[in-house]
């Protein structure tokens, strides 16, 4: 039977279908389907870890019991996971171990663009890209068997364009592949550098068969065309691009396997072409071990290194094709990403741009509160930042320090890593002020429970972190929680947590407005005689509050009621719908 | 067949992801082969959203480019200009004629254009303008209003029309089936009404 999937959905089906016992992740986009997917499956453990770290974590413990395991998470991730990446290359495997990495070029939801594949190569740890879904599938059945063929973990690599686009699949049914017998093997699964100085010299040897295995196995394959004139090196989803730019003719050598590069194919393929293209997105991974091998070939001479590629770029950059013009004249006002309606954050950036504070920020859909008109954040770098970075400033500035600043978190976020920054607040007698926005839910991703939230990645009721007693424990006396829609009050909590001469945490709880627990009834509108036009509703950026050029209205399709506004204005104008005085 | 491409843009929160999907289920079930990329995270609060379908014997790059669409199905009216030439110069042009103001706009920084519709009749010839949302309104839910496009846009195609309901009902949350069959089959019809 085959299924019209995404790349997402098929890699978990190939966890399902390979017999995996353990997945675990941390949810980001463009990864966070894969696990979601698996989820689905009750014969496979799933988990969602507080961070990609833990996550590698457990499935290299799942691995070395004996049971097949899978790991996913988005390129930034990865970098949180490396530290046990590197050293698990080192060990080996027991049961079969595959990490998914989902790039995200041309950055749709993301903070930088990197490009993976130099993890494979730095970690020494060998790297599939899939071209469409049904390899998605393929791949992660075949990465499970070759990781215990060599005793190594695969790295999956997918981009944005890999994971999020659905194409067909054929499925299979599951193989219930037995435990691996556990041994205690200390010379393998120690790394003190006795051992590992043995086990690095085992990966040499290793990076060799494999290079070896790259030459003959299936996973790259040569299409010859009618064109032998023109060859073009590739993989993933430009494969896709270029065989629409350049079409069935010309010869392609199509890599399934991105690490290590098979030597001797490249060599052969690039002797019988007269023009040799390596079309990849990002960096020049495969070029560069081309150049290394002294083959000549067109790459990033020709190609951008910064952005998502397509048919059409290939076209206009190795083809001289011409873009389409565009034919809409004047302007068209761009649609930026927004805060809901009724999103609790709204309000706590519009407390915090009030007061003029300098904010340091994190990931999350509330990094969205930098942008116009709340422009109340200042800096965003990765997961965990917020805290560190306030930490930083307030020892630089020392005396010139004015207090006027916080840091802004996520709840999810917060457990990822923003508890280790926290503690070095306490630790160090620093006296920032940490907000965390616990709106019980990982929002951006769309929708994963987290330890704060108190259920599991399947619905179950579980422990709940309490927020309150964990920054209590770690050190922190002045903890509050305060409903940021107060607004009167959460102003008065900022005032007084950042006056404080010591470290204080404001927990500001409502919940996502998406959420079902999220329950607001009726619309507000306008009360036109009340209404002296003066805009101030106007400052939360609520898509619903609209201001036409002559009076404010209420977009009735949007609102959802959560009164934030009545909050803001002064002269009783704004009234639930039905609520007649 | 030669391949057929349809662009999906609306705003984020109008339902162009269930669009797609709908539209790639129905173009399997009719034996095509089909490639279907999405759009999440960021990308979606509010932002403009666009997704591709696109069907054939065989397709390699699920990216829709510019004057490549067959068909593009827009559930807002200024998304419809700001993707217009992503449409073959005899491409269709199917807009739901429904305003939704983007923040520069709402905080009065930008205007709406008033031309907004005479600009994509200008630029396009074969154009639609379509009420889908007062059609969903009438239904009981608003949020219809992209299976109202998918009636429409079903009118343009030779897939019959209980694989379309297929489809819906393979996709759409189990309390949303009949409602969403019934907005299909309106949307049907102001296609039978607009073409014929």
């Amino acid at each position: 039977m085959k299924k019209l999937m995404l790349g997402n959905e098929a890699i978990a089906r190939g966890a399902y279908e390979a017999g995996v016992r353990v997945a675990t992740a941390y949810p980001g986009t463009p990864s966070t389907e894969i696990t979601e997917c698996i989820a689905k499956y009750d014969e496979i453990f799933s988990e969602w870890s507080p961070n990609e770290k833990v996550a590698l974590e457990v499935a290299i413990g799942a691995s070395v019991a004996g049971g097949r395991a899978i790991c996913s998470m988005k390129h930034v991730g990865l970098n949180v996971a490396a530290d046990p990446l590197f050293t698990v290359s080192y060990t080996g495997v027991n049961g079969g171990l595959v990490i998914c990495v989902a790039d995200d070029p041309g950055m749709h939801s993301s903070q930088n663009e990197q490009d993976s594949r130099n993890y494979a190569r730095a970690a020494k740890v060998p790297m599939l890209e899939p071209a469409d879904s049904q390899e998605c599938k393929d791949f992660v059945i075949k990465a499970l068997e070759l990781s215990e063929e060599f005793d190594t973990p695969f790295i999956i690599r997918l981009t944005t364009r890999i994971s999020h686009s659905q194409s067909l699949v054929e499925l299979g049914e599951r193989a219930e592949i037995p435990l691996r017998p556990y041994r205690k093997d200390i010379g393998k699964y120690v790394m003190m550098p006795a051992m590992a100085r043995k086990r690095h010299v085992i990966v040499e040897e290793r990076m060799k068969k494999l290079a070896e295995f790259a030459d003959i196995t299936e996973l790259n394959r040569i299409e010859w065309g009618k064109n032998t004139e023109t060859g073009v090196i590739t993989s993933g989803i430009c494969y896709q691009y270029a065989k629409e730019a350049f079409g069935d003719d010309v010869s392609y050598l199509k890599l399934g396997m991105v690490y290590p590069l098979p030597e001797k194919l490249i060599s052969e393929f690039a002797s019988r072409v007269k023009t040799l293209y390596v079309i990849e997105e990002l960096d020049p991974f495969i070029e560069d071990f081309l150049k290394q091998k002294g083959i000549r070939c067109i790459g990033k001479e020709k190609l951008p290194l910064a952005g998502e590629y397509s048919a059409g770029l290939i076209r206009k950059h190795l083809l001289g094709a011409d873009e389409i013009a565009g034919t809409v004249q004047g302007d068209i006002p761009a649609r930026p990403p927004v805060l809901c309606p009724g999103c609790p954050h709204r309000a706590v950036f519009y407390v915090l741009g009030k007061n003029k504070l300098t904010v340091t920020g994190d990931i999350g859909c509330y990094t969205l509160g930098s942008m116009s008109p709340l422009e109340a954040m200042d800096t965003c770098v990765c997961m965990g930042a917020s805290i560190g970075m306030a930490h930083g400033m307030e020892k630089a500035l020392g005396n010139e320090d004015n207090g006027k600043r916080v840091a802004v978190i996520g709840d999810s976020t917060f457990i990822h890593s923003g508890i280790t920054g926290l503690i070095d607040i306490v630790y160090n007698k620093g006296t920032s002020t940490v907000i965390i926005l616990d709106n019980s839910i990982t929002g951006m991703t769309g929708h994963q429970p987290n330890p704060a939230t108190g259920y599991t990645i399947k619905g179950e009721k579980t422990r709940q972190v309490d927020l309150v007693k964990l920054c209590n424990a770690v050190g922190i006396d002045r903890v509050r929680v305060v409903d940021p829609f107060r607004i009167d009050e959460f102003d008065k909590a900022v005032k007084d947590e950042i006056a404080a001469d010591e470290p204080s945490v404001i927990i500001a709880q409502r919940p996502c407005a998406l959420l079902k627990t999220a329950r607001y009834e009726g619309k507000v509108r306008v009360n036109k005689e009340n209404c002296r036009y003066c805009k101030v509703c106007m400052r939360i950026g609520c898509p619903a509050v609209v201001d036409t050029g002559e009076s404010i209205q209420i977009n009735e399709d949007l609102c959802v009621g959560c009164e934030l506004c009545l909050e803001l204005c002064k002269f009783n104008a704004l009234e639930k719908a039905g609520a007649e005085k | 067949m030669s391949n057929v491409s349809v662009l999906i843009a609306g705003v984020g929160g109008q339902g162009t992801l269930l669009t797609s999907r709908v539209l790639g289920a129905a173009a399997v079930k009719a034996g095509y082969d089909v490639k279907v990329s999405e759009v999440h995270g960021m990308a979606q609060r509010g932002g403009s959203v666009v997704t591709y379908v696109k069907i054939g014997d065989r397709v390699n790059s699920p990216v829709i480019e510019k004057g490549e669409a067959d068909i593009l199905l827009c559930f807002e009216k200024l998304e419809a200009l700001r993707w217009i030439d992503y449409a073959k110069n005899d491409g269709t042009v199917i807009v739901n004629d429904q305003r939704i103001d983007p923040m520069p706009v709402i905080t009065g920084k930008e205007k709406y254009p008033d031309d907004v519709l005479q600009r994509i009749k200008t630029s396009r010839s074969n154009v639609f303008v379509i009420d889908a949302l007062s059609t969903a309104k009438e239904l009981g839910n608003i949020k219809a209003l992209n299976i109202v496009m998918v009636g429409f846009l079903a009118k343009k195609t030779n897939i019959g029309r209980e694989i379309w309901h297929e489809a819906i009902r393979e996709n759409v949350k189990a309390g949303f089936v009949e409602l969403n069959l019934k907005a299909f089959d309106e949307g049907f019809k102001l296609a039978e009404r607009c073409m014929n």
